[in-house]
């Protein structure tokens, strides 16, 4: 499945045009009046749907709005409203210093991810070698492996070894070497690209490496896209990681680990922690506008059948 | 063709696999292969960072199952998250794909509004849900409370802890519905019109021909939710930090599983014993259980073909 889902239109008998004045049947207005009331429940629970899924991200921003005092209240709605808390928080000692090291995480991460996997996916994709079932079948269990498995010999390797404990190196790293849910995802996009185009650059005279690179790539790009759209998400909602890593040194602190400490720093200014919440997930929301076609695609991909 | 260029054709495809495979086959020895072996190792080692790890036999192992109190309630709340959470994702995002596939003014709006909250990052999506449950002052509980219904104290209450985070879980719905939007899409047509002309309810139709045709992306969807419940760290680590106050900086050490270890699950056991206990080898224990536990719900989702992930072609 290479296009985003769309609702297809089914016929419904609220399609047809109203002919004003023509006669209509008793069977037909039947199922109109069937086919209005059930538009009318539909749209009445999306509604309530919506409720749920919008009302926290407004009483967050509400409460974000509000004086020290009002935000300790059972308000919903400030009396005053206070666009000075965001300064508040951008003052914060080290909110910036956050900022700049999630987007260092999330940047360097995603563009080595990519690099990296690209082209193991492309291999399992469309290579044919002993062992490849079993590598795709190991790339499946490292997707599914929770990182707290290998942490213990993870964390003595970076930090008594290689002494990088105290900066986000430990995370950035490893993603030079493929990340495994990069790699099937990008796989499960190549496997739709159809052979003739890659036996066609073949016959005149590519090697794979050119192939890849002149043929397959700018055909998997909405693939490339939703896979680096989910890892710079990953870093930038990372808090196992930096909690490991990072956690001693305040200035290699990201936002999502430096933000429950910006709680603990303003124990009882709601206000404040509210903006900063709003600070960490608005970039998140205002990429997903940009890019929500290969992000919904990217999410149906990894349900799809290979 | 002859053996001859045969053979050759195969010497010349050899060396690209190698190479396009290389950076996975680094990664794969480096951040899989070898840790998985070390964390068995140290499973059998008394270690705390310092000094040399010292051999201590199946001292770990007993005491994680027969000494550390902290393993069984972890436990028993993965079962709990697994059972109440796993099943609520996924009947609630069946009900909100089925929803959107009905509803035909503002698709895209609907759409985009219940796909949102999946995109918030976990940590600011947990603080925003101590706030909004917050048990004094919050606005859901003074919405109950103007009702006159119970507050119950969400994150402070034993209780109550785990079905806060089931909603922060319903919340965050946007992966499923995506997935079984797809999947109720491609339900042939054909199949509702024929029910339609016997006479099928709505009931029946969706339980004859909406369900059968749906039921790999439904299995699909209780396995990966059952593995995403072993890695459940974040939001009841943060959730339980955040509602006990106790936070960095505030000088004291904060204890995974507040309230009362309702929040623990077997990740921040890893966390609390190697990291906070300085006890690597009964981490590795920890490790090890979870290692198994998701393997085998890994295999389950592998080892059904024609429907979940396929290895094969």
């Amino acid at each position: 499945m290479t296009q985003a889902p769309q609702t297809t239109r089914v016929p419904h008998a609220l399609d047809k045009p109203v002919e004003l004045g023509a006669p209509v049947s008793p069977a037909e207005r039947t199922a109109r009046r069937r086919a209005l009331l059930e538009w009318i429940a539909v749209h009445a629970l999306g509604v309530a749907a919506a409720l749920f899924f919008v009302l926290p991200f407004v009483f967050v921003f509400l409460t974000s709005l509000m004086s020290d005092s009002q935000a300790l209240s059972r308000d919903l709605v400030p009396d005053t409203w206070e666009w000075g808390n965001y300064a508040k928080v951008f003052d914060t000692p080290g909110f910036l210093t956050w900022w700049k090291n999630t987007l260092l995480y999330a940047g360097a991460g995603t563009v080595l991810t990519v690099l990296s996997s690209i082209p193991v996916a492309y291999a399992l994709a469309k290579f044919r070698f002993r062992g490849r079932n079993l590598s795709l079948m190991l790339v499946i269990s490292m997707m599914m492996l929770p990182p707290q498995v290998i942490i213990i010999p993870m964390y003595l390797f970076w930090a008594k070894q290689l002494d990088l404990s105290g900066t986000l190196w430990p995370l950035i790293i490893p993603m030079a070497f493929g990340d495994a849910f990069s790699i099937f995802l990008l796989r499960q996009f190549l496997m739709t690209i159809p052979n003739e185009y890659i036996d066609a650059a073949k016959v005149d005279g590519c090697g794979d490496f050119k192939t890849l690179l002149k043929v397959v790539l700018p055909m998997a790009r909405p693939g490339i896209a939703a896979v680096a759209l989910f890892q710079f998400f990953y870093a930038w909602n990372d808090y196992f990681g930096p909690q490991i890593y990072a956690s001693e040194n305040p200035g290699a602190w990201t936002l999502s680990y430096g933000l429950e400490s910006f709680k603990g720093a303003h124990h009882t200014d709601w206000n404040l922690t509210m903006a900063a919440t709003v600070l960490v997930m608005a970039p998140v929301i205002l990429v997903f506008f940009f890019a929500q076609k290969a992000f919904v695609e990217g999410v149906t991909l990894t349900g799809v059948k290979g | 063709m002859s053996t001859h260029t045969l053979r050759a054709k195969r010497r010349r495809a050899a060396p690209p696999t190698a190479a396009f495979m290389s950076p996975w086959l680094v990664g794969f020895s480096v951040f899989f292969a070898y840790p998985l072996v070390s964390t068995l190792y140290f499973s059998f080692m008394k270690y705390d960072g310092f000094g040399v790890p010292v051999f201590r036999g199946l001292g770990n192992w007993s005491y994680v199952f027969n000494d550390y109190p902290m393993f069984w309630p972890a436990l028993r709340n993965t079962l709990w998250l697994v059972v109440v959470m796993v099943t609520c994702r996924v009947v609630f995002g069946l009900g909100i794909g089925l929803l959107i596939t009905k509803i035909r003014t503002g698709t895209g709006v609907f759409r985009t509004l219940f796909y949102l909250p999946y995109l918030a990052p976990p940590v600011a999506a947990t603080l925003a849900f101590v706030f909004l449950l917050n048990p004094g002052t919050g606005p859901v509980n003074s919405v109950l409370g103007d009702l006159g219904l119970p507050t119950p104290g969400w994150f402070t209450d034993a209780t109550w802890s785990k079905p806060a985070l089931t909603m922060l879980a319903l919340w965050g719905v946007g992966d499923l519905m995506v997935i079984f939007m797809a999947a109720l899409l491609d339900v042939p047509k054909e199949q509702y019109e024929a029910a339609e002309l016997d006479g099928a309810s709505a009931w029946q139709r969706f339980r004859f021909v909406t369900l059968p045709n749906i039921s790999p992306i439904v299995m699909f969807a209780v396995v990966t939710g059952v593995i995403q419940t072993m890695q459940y760290y974040t939001q009841p680590l943060v959730a339980g930090k955040v509602a006990s106050g106790i936070i960095g900086g505030s000088g004291q050490q904060f204890e995974p599983g507040y309230p009362d270890k309702s929040t623990l699950t077997l990740p921040q056991l890893v966390y609390n014993l190697g990291f906070q206990r300085f006890d690597y080898g009964s981490a590795c224990v920890v490790a090890l259980v979870l290692f198994a536990l998701s393997m085998a719900f890994t295999a389950f989702l592998m080892r059904r073909r024609g429907g979940l992930i396929q290895a094969g072609d």
